[in-house]
């Protein structure tokens, strides 16, 4: 994922080979794909077969018309064909940068999960799910794993173009490591979790590479609208063959249409702008994903996202910085402040949690109070467990433990302390400010109570404000108890919470509003995460998170950045978006060229037609040629529009169709006025016509 | 008049009350109503104002306090200009075929908006039934547009408008146009078709082209020039007449069927709404759209060059003789109605 490939996707290598890829694609086999573009290849052939004729057979159109209107239907092809392999060219552009991180390697194979056993040299491809493979620094990882032991530093440059090192270690949820990634320090060893050919990379790869891209469901809807659109102009243009022939018999003047003027009025009127593109649209969309550094695994993931309405955030580092923070200090009756910041900060010396040196540095901060050492004061620390959900320090005899209130309290009253209602009060104070209260006893005294603030992110609340815009429903997922999760909420400003959220209710309130009817995306990391992912219809794993969050996924972001939901919606919305403006821009044209052929088609029959040359252009012939051209050029000005997407901006859906009507619908009806006169201008400057 | 359009515009209003939201009715009805009240305009306008080829021979088509004026050709006079002009836009409008005037006499575009009124699929109010679920197909087409312009998958009435959806919408699409162009061009290609014809010149082929459209939509009624009363037309227009309803019914049932297994979506900000002013211009617009694009060409041939020429004669000032090649005699009889 080098973030250079937009950039290089201008260099003269590229296109250079774009353009070999556009006269590969003319193959038949090719262009069967696209229903709509093999109309237009058949016409190229048949109007390149009456080229082939001897002069007398063909109509009495001039020989250079012919060749110049054959010319043109074969560039409209190679326009199509060009754009297609422009974007391919982006992705495999990507696919090689991937590839160089997938180079066989021989992997440390392992007899049984210790670093002592023995140890048999393998090649990385000849690794199945469950070996044991030992990596040490400066080895790269074979396959996709998951830690069993050890701790190390691991560059991911190659998956996540992030240079600074993770750390991966056994147990909880960074335990997993990605094939291709190379371990910088220390040394761990891993489970293999996927068969050679079947890790995260190569499905990476084989996704970049598009090469089995299926279209999705909305793209064959489109595609059959399109094709209707075909079959209804191949029925008119055929039709004209008939009337003309009958309509030179009643007038007694003219000639019959020629096969070359109806096949160019074909190509023109059928959709060729938005067929030729389509391919296109797609697998930008993709790159899009890529450039913001989430792999989806099927393109119809990605027309989803654009679907959703209701989506499912984590709390903690999507709504909130990733941790809260030691805000305040109240101390109990008979308490100063000093003593329970003394306190506070012996609970917290060894607690590595980031709420636990929270708490260090604020009483160092407001209170003045230096670090001290544990060793020096012969303390021992008591981590933090499932079952007493406190932690803390004895020093001696002396116990200092900090945790909820409801634990604290069971546990100072269990050596026969009390619990003041005073001090409840300020615990339920602060719960409602949607803070964290952490209560701190010294032995069996309650000394007073930390609160633990949520900061909410900057900006977070203006994105939901356009979401909501967008008609998206956002929903706080959090473990914080109730009291807690409404006043964050509010002050996100979400529109709904989901407190005390276990997994089954996680999953549970997915199942309620797909049963509405509703497209439900979430983001997790964790294992617990894995069944509600698998329920989404668009699941965001982080690749920070565990294998099994990922595998229930159809989403990975390797940036590990939960706020990046909201751009994969936008992405999403944005490919179905382009698609829907090009189509309208594509069967708008079709009104101004009918003003250029049809007039030109049959002037010679009825010279009374002349009045609808409304362009007023130079010849019948250079009408027709001028809009062939016309149509053939259109594709590749819209090309950057096909693979940048169009601009979206959150507005509700009235707003944002009025505008796109505007631009591409009544855009698409006037620009080609324009520019068919310009070209015919042009030719006529030429002297071609 | 009125008894023509009551069922077809009441089930505008049946249709929004069956959906619990009858703004969706009323919406249709605006769009077919704005259709109809522009298509009979045009049909009034083109007959007041007469046509250049009487005028040319002598007539007085002005309006004064003794006669109506305009193009009294095959018009009674007890229904004069208006009457008759707004009769045949509403029995093309509507699947009727009743007449109160001769057709095949009135104004080039006067005769044109009768033709392309039916071949629209009759939607603007259109058969009972049948010119509604027309209607609701052009809006499938519509939504489905304009959903993907709004990046969504398309919905209507909280369905979405899926695969199946398309291929039964693109079937429908394509009937009229197959029946009315491929007849036409037929008919035009083999002398039993050429015999029919009363008027030589492209009057000629408007005929034969109006006696599709109608079969294949209307009541098979032929623009009354055209002897349709022959073993090539009475088959190739049961042929057009059996499949303009059958093949549109078969996927409209199955486009009904698909709709009711699926689950409703609740409308929310994000979704398109489908009862606005902005909707409504929208189903006009694709209707209008795909109208004009699948039947300009066929009909620039015919009434459109009978149009221009006629405006020639009188720009020109070339006498009736040379030009009018149309019988300005008494209307023949009309053979379906």
């Amino acid at each position: 994922m080098q973030p250079s490939s937009a950039s290089s996707s201008l260099g003269s290598r590229f296109i250079l080979r774009a353009l070999v890829q556009s006269l590969l694609k003319l193959s038949p086999r090719v262009q069967w794909r696209n229903p709509v573009m093999f109309v237009v290849y058949i016409g190229s052939l048949l109007t390149s077969v009456l080229l082939l004729l001897p002069q007398a057979e063909q109509s009495a159109m001039p020989i250079g018309f012919t060749w110049a209107i054959t010319l043109w239907l074969w560039f409209t092809l190679l326009f199509a064909n060009f754009s297609e392999a422009l974007a391919e060219g982006r992705s495999q552009a990507q696919a090689a940068s991937l590839k160089n991180a997938r180079k066989n390697i021989s992997a440390k194979k392992l007899a049984s999960a210790s670093r002592h056993a023995a140890l048999t040299l393998v090649d990385s491809l000849s690794l199945r799910r469950g070996d044991l493979v030992l990596v040490e620094a400066g080895d790269s990882i074979p396959s996709d794993g998951e830690v069993i032991e050890g701790i190390a530093a691991v560059n991911e440059a190659a998956i996540t173009g992030e240079s600074a090192p993770v750390i991966r270690e056994a147990g909880g949820d960074f335990s997993a490591v990605t094939g291709g990634t190379q371990v910088l320090s220390d040394w761990i060893i891993m489970r293999v979790s996927a068969n050679a050919g079947e890790t995260f990379l190569d499905r990476m790869i084989a996704m970049v590479e598009g090469a089995k891209r299926q279209k999705t469901p909305n793209e064959m809807a489109l595609t059959i609208l399109l094709v209707a659109l075909t079959l209804i102009f191949l029925l008119v243009t055929a039709s004209l063959l008939p009337f003309s022939i009958f309509s030179v018999q009643a007038a007694g003047a003219g000639a019959p249409v020629s096969i070359l003027v109806l096949v160019a009025l074909l190509v023109c009127l059928i959709p060729t702008t938005i067929a030729g593109l389509l391919s296109a649209i797609g697998v930008a969309g993709m790159n899009r994903m890529m450039q913001a550094n989430v792999i989806a695994t099927s393109g119809r993931a990605v027309e989803a996202a654009g679907d959703v309405d209701v989506l499912l955030l984590d709390k903690t580092g999507t709504i909130t910085l990733g941790n809260r923070q030691a805000s305040a200090f109240f101390a109990a009756e008979g308490v100063d402040l000093a003593t329970l910041a003394d306190v506070a900060q012996l609970s917290s010396l060894a607690d590595e949690t980031p709420e636990g040196r929270s708490i260090v540095v604020f009483a160092k901060n407001e209170y003045g109070l230096r670090e001290r050492s544990m060793k020096k004061l012969g303390a021992v620390f008591v981590p933090f467990s499932a079952q007493t959900r406190m932690s803390g320090i004895d020093i001696g005899e002396r116990k200092i433990r900090k945790g909820a209130a409801s634990a604290i309290r069971a546990w100072v009253e269990s050596q026969g302390g009390a619990f003041s209602a005073q001090m409840a009060a300020s615990i339920d104070d602060i719960a409602r400010r949607g803070s964290t209260p952490l209560v701190v006893a010294d032995d069996a005294k309650v000394m007073g109570v930390i609160e633990l603030k949520d900061i909410v992110k900057g900006g977070i609340k203006e994105r939901f404000a356009a979401l909501r815009e967008m008609g998206i429903k956002t929903i706080m997922i959090t473990g914080d108890n109730r009291l807690t999760a409404a006043a964050i909420a509010a002050e996100a400003g979400v529109d709904d919470y989901l407190a005390e959220a276990t997994p089954e209710a996680k999953l549970a309130l997915i199942r309620q509003y797909q049963a509405q009817g509703r497209l439900v995306a979430m983001t997790g990391d964790g294992s617990n995460d894995a069944p509600a992912l698998a329920q989404a219809d668009v699941a965001v794993a982080m690749n920070t998170g565990t294998q099994a969050a990922k595998e229930a996924s159809n989403m990975v972001d390797l940036d590990s950045n939960p706020t990046k939901l909201i751009e994969i919606v936008e992405i999403g919305k944005q490919m179905l978006m382009t698609r829907g403006a090009l189509t309208t821009f594509s069967i708008a044209n079709d009104i101004a060229k009918f003003f250029a052929i049809i007039p030109a088609a049959f002037v010679s029959t009825y010279p009374q037609l002349g009045v609808l040359n409304v362009m007023q252009l130079s010849s019948p012939n250079a009408a027709i040629l001028s809009a062939v051209i016309f149509n053939a050029l259109v594709i590749v000005v819209l090309i950057p529009l096909a693979l940048d997407g169009v601009t979206y901006r959150a507005m509700g859906a009235a707003a944002l169709l009025r505008r796109n009507l505007l631009v591409y619908g009544l855009g698409g009806i006037i620009a080609p006025f324009v520019g068919i006169k310009l070209i015919d201008m042009f030719l006529q400057l030429l002297g071609l016509v | 008049m009125l008894a023509i359009f009551l069922i077809p515009a009441a089930l505008c209003y049946t249709f929004g009350l069956m959906l619990g939201d009858r703004r969706q009715g009323w919406a249709i009805f605006a769009a077919m109503g704005i259709l109809f009240v522009l298509m009979a305009s045009v049909v009034i306008s083109a007959e007041q104002a007469g046509t250049p080829l009487l005028a040319s021979a002598g007539l007085d088509q002005t309006a004064s306090p003794l006669q109506a004026g305009g193009n009294m050709e095959g018009k009674e006079t007890r229904f004069g200009i208006v009457n008759s002009a707004l009769f045949a836009t509403v029995t093309t409008a509507a699947s009727c075929g009743a007449v109160n005037a001769m057709h095949d006499s009135l104004t080039p575009i006067g005769g044109l908006v009768p033709m392309w009124l039916m071949q629209l699929g009759e939607v603007v109010f259109g058969g009972v039934g049948s010119g509604l679920y027309g209607m609701l197909v052009y809006a499938i087409i519509a939504v489905f547009v304009a959903g993907l312009m709004i990046g969504r998958t398309p919905e209507y009435l909280g369905k979405k408008i899926e695969i199946l959806e398309m291929k039964m919408s693109a079937l429908i699409l394509l009937v009229t146009p197959m029946l009315v162009l491929l007849g036409t061009a037929v008919a035009v290609l083999l002398s039993a078709g050429v015999a029919g014809i009363a008027n030589p010149g492209a009057h000629g082929y408007s005929e034969i082209l109006y006696a599709f459209s109608s079969a294949a939509n209307n009541n098979g009624s032929a623009f009354a020039g055209l002897s349709a009363n022959t073993p090539f037309y009475n088959t190739m227009l049961a042929v057009a007449m059996w499949l303009g309803r059958f093949a549109i019914i078969i996927p409209v049932l199955a486009i009904a069927g698909s709709l009711a297994a699926k689950k409703r979506i609740a409308a929310h900000a994000g979704t398109l709404p489908t009862h606005g002013p902005l909707f409504v211009t929208l189903l006009i617009g694709a209707v209008v759209l795909v109208g004009a694009l699948t039947f300009v060409p066929a009909l620039a041939l015919g009434p459109v060059v009978e149009h221009i020429t006629a405006q020639q004669v009188d720009t020109e000032h070339v006498t009736a003789q040379q030009v009018d090649t149309r019988q300005v005699a008494a209307p023949a009889p009309s053979t379906a109605q």
